[in-house]
């Protein structure tokens, strides 16, 4: 039992990454309807910015804060020159547009910091929290950012009148504009605040997973998983779907024999798929009525 | 987040290709065929091995163009079935001593089998869902290869080595040069089935499935049916093409077939044109080809290279090598007229 109990809170520590991921992953599929691949990409960049203003002798919190505006002009500026002229094309070719993205960051990326691994430093500290070995005060305070961060979402999304905009011009364009609402600025704004959120993932999990031009690839097939998992359309449940996937991936490596570290992800996206053949749209995610 | 959603007022994900704009004309093709056939004969046998590459990377963005560009289904699994294709028939020509030639139907059937089984369950999901679960097939594949358990057959981590065989009755080709023709022969005949494929009832009910689901089954259209199927072509053709891959290279590992894979075959069906069965081809060369250029333009940022070219490409023809050859034609067609 306690074994179970410690695979489920070491499930929950990694699970609050992924968490991180697939809230900014459904921000950016609120805003423009499809999942963005260089998404992990973005936010190891910024990763990367926030390091080297620490190395310049920046304080943390003024390197994050920072960091933070950077991405948010930074996916402001990706959007309106690489993919503002791509709306019209087929979605496949969008696609395609953010496979190209992919690798344009990952490649600058490495030459500007190189692919040698970075230690990147934790405002929480790394000790014990509240005396149990599993969960690090770090972890406990990604818990809370993400946690903290998924009221804000709501907040903005439900209370204020850019969110409300956000949200028209995400669900029925056309109506939208016609109450004077600039859909196209709104999906600027939501690729920056996806850019911004990620870039919040990004700082949380380098110290766990150490800094790198390839530490996202694990982490945002996670994060895609999660989000699916919860439900496209639900940033609640896409942080309810990270926790879920890293318990599931944490309880599967020790529990079903001869999974070893290879087989936790094929496992754990199996495991999802199941759940999405029995509710196709997701967890928490609105079934969409379709008229024909 | 709404809860309805206008389905007869949205674009639909894959556009509607008529299928007569999916082919290339029988003037055109002479052409084409007369000069894969001639080029071997003036080249090196390196850019005979490219031009073999070229054409089984080709039938697998031509498969994946099938499933997509046909019936409107997406896949980001396609190297699953590559990699089952081709260990298919390393396993049968090393361990079995099967004659290449006849491992490749084999391998077929083995993956359109596989793909039809893999085809029920994804029938639930569609768009980005289905996108998730093909793309679970990409990356479990490798591992599943890995896997202790198999080791007898795959060889593991190591892989496995393929002999390559010679030129049948004595003929005076360089193994190469053989395999090239022998590549071309099956290439054709799978290209000429798929036209003809899309061309038959089946081919018109994937269709109508791809530009509205609801019509088609109010049309009595068995749409499972025929989504499960399209999933079976598609899989079969990229178990040949793994197979003549795995030939090739004389040589299959694991790590070959990656999600990698997967997201070139899709960057090549794009590049191609989704829809166009002959942009298959041209988009193989691109996901060949282009890496290499971009290695060549700049070792240290080869990738950033790789990602401006594709979107230059995207920038310019967002519609693939297809809108190339539509203004072409329609160029052709106005100098005629005067």
């Amino acid at each position: 039992m306690e074994l179970f109990t410690n695979q489920v809170l070491a499930g929950i520590a990694t699970g609050a990454i992924y968490a991180c991921m697939a809230l900014a992953v459904v921000m950016i599929y609120q805003a423009i309807d499809h999942l963005n691949f260089a998404q992990g990409e973005m936010a190891m960049f910024s990763t990367f910015v926030s390091w080297q203003l620490l190395q310049w002798g920046l304080p943390y919190w003024a390197a994050f804060l920072l960091t933070l505006a950077f991405s948010f002009a930074g996916g402001i500026a990706i959007e309106r020159i690489l993919f503002k002229p791509l709306a019209k094309a087929p979605i496949l070719t969008q696609v395609a547009g953010f496979i190209a993205l992919f690798s344009i960051i990952n490649s600058c990326a490495g030459l500007i910091w190189d692919f040698t691994i970075k230690q990147y430093p934790t405002p929480f500290g790394s000790a014990p929290f509240l005396g149990s070995q599993l969960i690090s005060t770090h972890q406990a305070g990604m818990i809370g950012i993400t946690v903290l961060l998924l009221i804000g979402l709501y907040v903005f999304f439900q209370y204020t009148r850019v969110g409300l905009a956000m949200r028209a011009a995400a669900s029925v364009p056309e109506s939208a504009r016609l109450v004077g609402i600039n859909t196209s600025w709104m999906i600027a704004l939501g690729w920056g605040m996806a850019a911004a959120i990620g870039s919040i993932a990004g700082m949380l999990i380098a110290p766990v997973v150490f800094l790198e031009p390839n530490m996202m690839g694990g982490v945002l097939i996670y994060g895609f998983a999660a989000a699916v998992l919860g439900g496209l359309t639900s940033p609640f449940g896409a942080v309810v779907g990270g926790f879920l996937v890293g318990i599931f991936e944490n309880l599967a490596g020790t529990y079903i024999p001869g999974v070893g570290n290879e087989l936790k992800l094929p496992i754990a996206l199996a495991l999802i798929i199941t759940v999405l053949v029995v509710k196709p749209a997701g967890l928490f995610g609105r079934h969409i009525v379709k008229r024909v | 987040m709404s809860a309805v959603e206008e389905l007869a007022s949205q674009a639909p994900a894959v556009q509607a290709v008529p299928k007569r704009a999916m082919t290339l004309s029988s003037g055109t093709a002479f052409v084409v065929v007369l000069l894969l056939l001639i080029v071997p004969l003036f080249a090196k046998n390196f850019v005979i091995f490219q031009l073999t590459q070229l054409l089984y990377y080709g039938l697998a963005v031509l498969a994946l163009n099938i499933l997509t560009g046909g019936s409107g289904q997406f896949s980001l699994g396609q190297s699953a079935f590559y990699a089952i294709g081709a260990y298919t028939s390393a396993i049968l020509m090393e361990q079995y001593d099967v004659n290449y030639a006849l491992t490749l139907p084999i391998a077929g059937i083995i993956c359109f089998a596989a793909g039809f089984l893999f085809g029920q369950p994804a029938l639930r999901l569609s768009g980005v869902y289905l996108a998730l679960a093909t793309f679970a097939l990409a990356t479990a594949m490798p591992q599943l290869l890995k896997l202790g358990f198999f080791e007898k057959w795959t060889g593991g981590v190591q892989g496995q080595v393929v002999t390559k065989p010679d030129a049948p009755f004595g003929l005076p080709m360089s193994q190469d040069m053989w395999l090239y023709y022998f590549t071309l022969a099956v290439t054709i005949a799978i290209y000429i089935f798929s036209v003809n494929l899309l061309r038959s009832r089946s081919g018109r009910a994937f269709m109508a499935i791809r530009d509205n689901e609801i019509a088609a089954s109010a049309m009595g259209i068995n749409v499972s049916l025929y989504k499960t199927l399209a999933f079976g072509v598609s899989a079969g053709i990229t178990g040949v093409a793994g197979g003549l891959g795995a030939i090739a290279v004389q040589f299959v590992a694991p790590d070959s077939f990656t999600i990698t894979l997967a997201i070139q075959l899709f960057l090549g069906m794009v590049v191609g044109g989704v829809g166009w069965l002959p942009g298959s081809f041209i988009g193989a060369a691109f996901i060949i080809f282009v890496p290499n250029i971009a290695e060549s333009i700049s070792k240290g940022l080869s990738g950033a290279v790789f990602g401006v070219l594709l979107f230059l490409v995207i920038f310019l023809v967002p519609h693939g090598a297809r809108q190339v050859a539509m203004v072409g034609q329609q160029l052709l067609e106005r100098a005629r007229k005067r």
